[in-house]
């Protein structure tokens, strides 16, 4: 148990550090820093005092390791295109997306799950079938075209709702927050459904595939013999059952979420560490995408490590240490 | 020859072949706790309705053990989950009766069939690794299914999971009520699926192949035990299984199948003695028990037909020794052979010297 | 399985085998594969043919006429009188033909980036299975460390890189090909995955070492054996790949990273045409999303089908 922790602890330690020199590299090879920070007018020794600042005479581990503990006190570089630290740039994104990507999760999750259990309970029912076809065209249609149907629809023809921007924000500490006013809040609701739609379907066609499969196994069989309740066979019994394999897959999605913020930002011009991103890749911003490619990694093992504990905490045929069989 | 129906006989006495008598006798006074009349389960499929359970009747009496044995797919266990309203679609009862203590439960709404579960029929199912819930510590599974059923407190029913856990022999009982069934090895798991389908005290328990998944060794302490609980309860308990010797062991009665069609039914010790179908005598030649003595066990020819493809007249006549020319085209109906021996054969077997097989 | 033992290459009555194996069978009863087919064979043909059916040349200046600007569909325009289907966009574009040679480059990437991700996976897969040793350990450790992430994600950051290393002056001349690279190179690993699973089935059998025996090469003589095993799953991943490919096609030309203005694929429509739709002009934006729904859409249910078809224990 502690050694399968450990195990995967390392990996994840792996994980990062190969992205890291990733990130490094693009840092380091792609387009030539110096020409990129220094403008027209340059002297040779412009140029040899900058390179020697930026430790690039340095031999290439050693550049490889300054470069992962200045990431790690937080020190990205300075941005090519803004000219101001890349830290700084990204921690005034990031609440934006941060509430963008939490709105979208707890929506994915909530209607996945529900759409999931009602599609495999009443199986045959009007509404799980209409739940179903919807979701197949959900899976073929690509996240920025629901985004400008959204804004078609609700917007354009109905102006129910606002098609770009965060609205109104409050400032509280160093967070920018949209929850605090109307605006703000209508804001989030195109954004957030645009962003956790394809996360919905995919959760939502996996709860239901793997109630399915639990719905058949002996235990419910059992339950249902020993006269407990539809409700609690279905959600005591099989529900909790369904959830270990989809906490996975949904820790996973929602990892994603960040990643695919890209998209949800661009369409409706959000604030975000994604459009952040976009722009960048546009304009060959280098340090901004080295970043942004470090942090999102981080997001990410963090959450398949959690997701494997969490699983876990959930199983308890994987928590204890010895098999108690031959009692 | 003599010998092998002697020693079965043996083992009969001691098991209480007797008992049957007294279970017989009550039931002048008392309506059988379960009774099946003409049971019909039908699958309809795209080559046509399938039946694989065609017009059985059998009683079970209060503290009677029915033995239902026969081949995999000869239906004895779809009738048990007709009985219990649990047959999986598309198989439905077509036709039949069903009742219990006298009143009839098939076609009953799911909504007066579930109250019926667990607090009148219990079923207990063959793999007892897969019917516990894995993630549910036994003690939450118990008393939520006492909670289901009887109007007691949170703490009452915890009082009776322990105790229900002690009936059926859980050694420490009450450190157990909180492990998770992985922590319980195969013949421990059997018990406390056993305690979870008895802890509402059902009339009639449904005990489907239970110790199929058992090593050997276990498999005689769960015959063990469900016969106490039968006695001391005064429990009817149908036990299906394709096991002649657990037959043997522990019923009262039996009823053979055969390709969704009752072969025959009587007293355990008088079928096993003189068995009058002779599906239920090639039966006892391909069981290691019955057959002790013999040089090598005799295999009945062929192999049952699937339900799709069944033959004209008796289902049996292509496999048998004795068929004639009426078993192709007309299917036998029960037939009295003594007081409580029936069998469904145009040529039944004779008792006594042609009985012995070769 | 499917009888693949021969080659696959198209030989006189292969249609005709085809409609009467089990795989036509399921394809005549199945509507959804039939007309999913139809919609794509269309819009592949519109695509291939592009030049010779467009009404218009939308990328000759000579032939355009800004007085022809926003012309709805089915209208005549009101200075010129001239009628367009699918309507113009602000430069006088008839839509209908941006579409065909949208659709053009939106089918060339896709189908380009599946032959690379084919390519780089079986080569790749064929290596790792058939070395074992550390190169599998680098290979498959690769392909864990990209599945973390999102095939989006990887072929965003690819175009990125690709474009910091290629001078300016071509980027936009490079732009198809850097966005083929990028999506091809984020989804080799369900190709590889498969073949190295196929391989290392394959590995210890003994035609591989008699052909060691006679002196020849061990993978060339394994691929021509393997091949025809993974031949089934590859092509519902392949099937499967091109409608993700379109799509990300499409969102990378739609966030402005992917194919340029002066060569735009489908994406690049709806990114133009989505500065009209508070304007009224809904048609610039519609018809191409339209399009590139219908034939995603398509894709994905053909390889659903397929994945069927080819899979007996779920039929």
């Amino acid at each position: 148990m502690l050694a399968y922790i450990i195990r995967r602890v390392f990996q994840s330690v792996l994980v990062l550090l190969i992205v890291g020199l990733i990130a490094f590299s693009m840092f380091r090879f792609v387009g030539d820093p110096v020409e990129n920070m220094l403008g027209q007018e340059r002297t040779i020794e412009d140029v040899e005092r900058l390179r020697d600042n930026l430790g690039l005479n340095d031999p290439f581990p050693m550049q490889y390791w300054n470069f992962l503990s200045n990431a790690l006190q937080g020190d990205f570089g300075m941005s090519y295109r803004q000219g101001r630290p890349v830290a700084e740039i990204l921690m005034e994104r990031a609440p934006a997306t941060l509430e963008l990507a939490a709105v979208s999760g707890l929506f994915a999750i909530v209607f996945g799950i529900g759409f999931g259990v009602l599609t495999a309970i009443r199986r045959d029912g009007v509404l799980a079938n209409l739940v179903m076809t919807v979701s197949l065209i959900g899976v073929s249609l690509p996240t920025f075209l629901i985004g400008i149907l959204l804004i078609y629809v609700f917007s354009v023809e109905l102006n129910w709702l606002p098609s770009f921007g965060r609205g109104e924000v409050t400032q509280i500490g160093g967070w920018s927050t949209g929850f605090l006013t109307e605006s703000g809040l209508k804001a989030l609701i195109l954004p957030a459904i645009t962003l956790g739609l394809y996360q919905m379907t995919l959760i939502m066609r996996l709860v239901r595939s793997e109630m399915l499969e639990v719905l058949r196994q002996d235990y419910i069989r059992f339950a249902r013999a020993r006269g407990l309740s539809e409700r609690a066979v279905n959600f005591r019994h099989a529900l909790k059952n369904t959830l270990v394999p989809v906490i996975t897959v949904t820790g996973l999605q929602l990892g994603s979420i960040i990643a695919f913020a890209i998209i949800t930002e661009t369409v409706f011009q959000w604030p975000g560490v994604g459009l952040l991103f976009i722009n960048a890749v546009q304009f060959v911003d280098i340090p901004v995408m080295a970043a942004y490619l470090m942090l999102i990694s981080v997001m990410f093992v963090g959450i398949n490590l959690i997701v494997d504990l969490l699983y876990v905490a959930i199983d308890p045929r994987l928590r204890s240490d010895h098999s108690a069989r031959g009692h | 020859m003599m010998a092998q129906a002697q020693s079965v006989a043996d083992r009969l006495r001691g098991l209480g072949g007797g008992k049957s008598k007294g279970a017989v006798e009550t039931s002048s006074l008392t309506p059988p706790v379960l009774a099946l009349r003409d049971l019909v389960v039908e699958i309809p499929t795209r080559h046509g309705v399938l039946r694989p359970v065609d017009g059985v009747s059998y009683d079970i009496h209060a503290g009677e053990i029915l033995g239902v044995v026969g081949e995999s797919g000869a239906g004895k266990s779809m009738a048990g989950n007709a009985v219990i309203g649990l047959l999986d679609r598309p198989a439905r009862v077509a036709s039949g009766r069903i009742r219990l203590n006298g009143e009839r439960i098939e076609g009953v709404s799911p909504k007066k069939m579930r109250p019926l579960r667990g607090k009148k029929i219990a079923m207990v199912f063959q793999d007892p690794l897969t019917s516990l819930n894995p993630l549910l510590p036994i003690g939450d599974q118990l008393s939520e299914t006492i909670l289901a059923h009887l109007p007691v407190s949170k703490r009452e029913a915890r009082a009776r999971a322990l105790a229900a856990l002690e009936e059926v022999g859980i050694p420490a009982a009450a450190e157990r009520l909180d492990s998770y069934p992985h922590e319980f090895s195969g013949g421990m798991r059997q018990r406390v699926v056993i305690a979870l389908a008895l802890c509402a005290e059902p009339d009639l328990l449904i005990a489907d192949e239970p110790t199929t998944a058992l090593d050997v060794s276990v498999q005689a302490q769960i015959i063990a035990l469900l016969k106490r609980l039968c006695r001391e309860r005064g429990m009817a308990v149908m036990l299906v299984t394709h096991d002649m010797g657990v037959i043997a062991e522990a019923a009262d009665r039996v009823a053979v199948m055969y390709a969704g069609r009752l072969a025959e039914l009587g007293p355990v010790a008088e079928v096993l003695r003189a068995p009058r179908h002779p599906y239920t005598h090639g039966l006892m030649g391909a069981t290691p028990l019955a057959a002790k003595g013999q040089a090598r066990l005799n295999q009945i020819p062929g192999a049952m037909p699937r339900l799709d493809a069944l033959p004209q007249g008796c289902a049996f006549h292509p496999r048998c020794p004795k068929a004639g020319p009426a078993c192709s085209f007309s299917a036998p109906t029960p037939m009295r052979m003594s007081a409580d021996h029936s069998a469904s054969c145009h040529f039944p077997m004779m008792p006594e010297p042609e009985a012995a097989p070769l | 399985m499917v009888d693949q033992q021969n080659s696959p290459v198209a030989r006189p009555g292969a249609l005709r085998r085809f409609w009467d194996s089990d795989m036509g069978w399921s394809f005549r009863h199945s509507p959804v594969a039939v007309i999913s087919l139809l919609v794509v064979a269309i819009l592949a043909l519109g695509a291939i043919f592009a030049p010779w059916i467009a009404p218009y040349d939308p990328f000759d200046p000579a032939s355009l006429n800004l007085m022809n600007g926003f012309t709805p569909p089915m209208q005549p325009n009101a200075f010129t009188g001239e009628i367009f289907w699918l309507g113009t966009d602000d430069q006088g574009r008839d839509v209908f033909s941006t579409i065909l040679f949208g659709l053009r480059i939106s089918l060339f990437v896709g189908f380009s980036a599946v032959v690379l991700a084919m390519v780089l996976g079986i080569t790749l897969g064929l290596l790792a299975g058939y070395l074992g040793g550390w190169v599998d350990t680098i290979i498959m450790r690769l392909a864990d460390v990209q599945l973390t992430f999102p095939a989006i994600l990887v072929a965003m950051l690819i175009f990125g890189i690709a474009k910091g290393v290629i001078p300016v002056e071509y980027r936009d001349q490079m732009a198809i090909w850097v966005l083929i690279l990028a999506i091809g190179l984020s989804d080799w690993v369900q190709f590889a995955r498969v073949v190295r699973g196929a391989t290392l089935v394959e590995k210890n059998k003994e035609y591989v070492a008699a052909a060691r025996l006679i002196g020849r090469s061990g993978p060339a003589i394994m691929l021509r054996h393997i091949l025809p095993n993974v031949l089934s799953p590859v092509l519902v991943i392949a099937t499967i790949s091109l409608a993700l490919a379109i799509i990300a096609e499409a969102t990378l030309s739609f966030l402005g990273i992917g194919a340029p203005p002066t060569q735009p694929s489908l994406g690049t429509l709806i990114r133009i045409g989505q500065g009209f739709l508070f304007s009224g002009e809904w048609w610039i934006l519609l018809f191409p999303a339209g399009t590139l729904l219908a034939l995603a859409l398509s894709v994905n249910l053909l390889g659903d089908w397929l994945r069927d078809a080819l899979n007996p224990k779920l039929r």
